[in-house]
């Protein structure tokens, strides 16, 4: 073999991906939290508009030590960022346990499927599959929206790479990707009557857990899981409940307006107004509603989203005791 | 046509049944549609479904028409053509997330497919992503030779990529065969014609070229000597759906 260059050999006893235990469906984290009984929590990570690594970590930092896996956004609300792939795939080489967002907004199914054996490859053991927002409320509104599959095709084509060993075509793959499979549920928008059919939907297609959208309502939450406990739901799928804290009524009233799929009840908003200090408050809220869903059946975790509060996502897992009372008071 | 396309689906009942009689019509009808050939039938057809089916549903012709499993709501007609259901966008009020005039399509569509018999059962069936090869061709047609090749059971002649994903989603198979085709399709029904006459990679490593128009009951589609000629008997043994 000639060479031109004096690389350093790479390393030829790399390692292969991990092998699941027995009865997972891969080696994450998060898969093993969730399937021994834990409470789970996952937390959202804001990415960055850079192409600094540092900046992804610093970023990560306030969930570093409370998450069992970062989710990373793919290009949430149609704004662009640091791909979620860029961002799990330095997440993992420092062993901390991510989940890939996959949005069928931006790529079609030649992408999708390729993107998941490379970050399968890289060590992502979690991987939601999402519909993903219009182009139109994003920062880029005049770019194509692809929406070749739909979160559940999405779906069902990843379980058929992992558990047929094959791509949607039909072609074998020589390892097939070891990965958990989510979905995303929003429980408090129309047509609240069928949203449990959906999950069960999303279920048959292949999710092995759930992420849900904000949950402020927790009525209409509770509602929404009788019905996924009448349907037997909650013992086929792990639901992480979505919540997140609020830093003031008026950024409450612009959520509500103008991100997609955002339902908060006046009262909360009223919650905030009279308060004196509205991030305090918004912080309560959240500890309240996780202790609240934590009651619920059927709710294997919570999943925080806490977009440019990170900062708080420690105190809010501390205050409200879930990791605490999971791993006794040794923390 | 909006205010029709609402009508439609508020009349899920009674469109779902007129739409069965039509199939079954059609399915019967296959024997004759193969003596004329279905390269020649698929331009008359997807004219007359365009304008029926453009009028009553705001029809798209993505070519895999799955209506009956949507509350008689097409599904293309979602900004996001989501063929699963609702995304999580849509608005307190019922309405599209991107257009915020239009009642979302899937809150429709589950209404519609309450009124109908097994609406319920069926809209719970997951779809297939569209084949964008399929898009204008009629749906029409293709479920009449879906539907009557499998009363032949002869399927042997499929390509092999479709049974991929006609296993992934062996329900919607079922209930909507024209979703996830895997009868031959004359070339008049792809939107990408050339598509047909490169060689695929299964062709390769078959070492032949797939070949289904010689066989006797995918219709007279001689006239395309190149389909015909070249290859031989198609694989056996491949993975049935």
């Amino acid at each position: 073999m000639p060479a031109f260059h004096e690389r350093e050999p790479f390393d030829p006893t790399i390692d292969p991906p991990l092998t699941p235990l027995p009865g997972h469906k891969s080696a994450s984290f998060l898969e093993r939290v969730l399937r021994r009984g834990d409470f789970a929590v996952t937390a959202e990570l804001n990415p960055p508009d850079s192409a600094d690594p540092r900046d992804v970590f610093k970023a990560a930092e306030p969930l570093w030590n409370v998450a069992d896996a970062i989710n990373a956004t793919d290009a949430s609300g149609a704004n662009c960022h640091m791909s979620s792939m860029g961002i799990c795939s330095l997440l993992v080489r420092q062993g901390m346990g991510t989940v890939l967002q996959i949005s069928c907004r931006d790529r079609n199914r030649i992408a999708i499927q390729g993107d998941v054996l490379g970050a399968a490859a890289m060590g992502v053991g979690n991987i939601l599959c999402l519909t993903g927002d219009g182009v139109g409320v994003g920062d880029q509104p005049g770019a194509k929206p692809v929406f070749d599959f739909d979160a559940l095709s999405l779906l069902r084509t990843l379980r058929t790479m992992r558990d047929e060993g094959a791509f949607l075509s039909g072609r074998k793959l020589t390892t097939p990707p070891q990965i958990f499979l989510g979905a995303a549920e929003n429980p408090c928008i129309p047509p609240l009557e069928w949203r449990a059919d959906r999950l069960a939907k999303k279920v048959a297609a292949g999710a092995d857990f759930i992420q849900t959208n904000y949950i402020f309502d927790i009525a209409v939450f509770r509602r929404f899981m009788e019905r996924v406990r009448d349907m037997g739901l909650d013992e086929k799928v792990f639901i992480l409940a979505g919540v997140g804290p609020l830093a003031s009524a008026k950024s409450a009233r612009w959520m509500r307006s103008n991100v997609p799929g955002i339902h908060v009840p006046d009262e909360i908003i009223d919650r905030l107004e009279r308060a004196e200090k509205p991030g305090e408050e918004g912080k309560k809220l959240c500890i309240d509603l996780i202790q609240q869903v934590r009651e619920i059946k059927g709710v294997h975790g919570v999943h925080i989203m806490a977009y440019r509060r990170e900062h708080l996502v420690g105190e809010i897992i501390e205050e409200s005791g879930i990791l605490r009372e999971r791993l006794g008071e040794s923390v | 046509m909006y205010a029709v396309r609402l009508f439609a689906t508020r009349r899920s009942r009674f469109f779902q049944r007129l739409y069965r009689l039509f199939e079954a019509v059609i399915v019967a009808l296959d024997p004759l549609f193969r003596r004329i050939g279905y390269e020649r039938l698929e331009a008359p057809f997807a004219f007359l479904e365009r304008n029926t089916k453009g009028f009553l549903f705001d029809c798209k012709m993505c070519g895999q028409c799955v209506l009956s499993s949507t509350g008689m709501t097409c599904p293309m007609n979602c900004p996001k053509n989501l063929r699963n259901g609702p995304c999580g966008g849509v608005r307190g009020n019922g309405n599209c997330e991107v257009r915020p005039w239009m009642r979302c399509v899937w809150v429709e569509a589950w209404d519609g497919a309450a009124r109908m018999p097994e609406g319920l059962d069926r809209i719970r069936v997951v779809q297939p992503p569209v084949n964008r090869e399929l898009e204008g061709s009629s749906s029409w047609l293709r479920v009449a030779r879906e539907k009557a090749a499998e009363m032949r059971e002869a399927r042997q002649s499929a390509d092999p990529s479709k049974h991929m994903l006609a296993r992934a989603f062996r329900k919607a198979r079922e209930i909507e065969p024209a979703a996830a085709p895997v009868a031959f399709e004359p070339d008049a029904a792809l939107s990408v014609q050339w598509s047909r006459q490169r060689t695929s990679v299964y062709d390769a490593e078959a070492g032949q070229e797939k070949s289904v128009g010689d066989k006797p009951e995918e219709g007279p589609v001689g006239d395309k000597p190149e389909e015909g000629s070249i290859g031989g008997k198609p694989k056996k043994g491949k993975e049935q759906v």
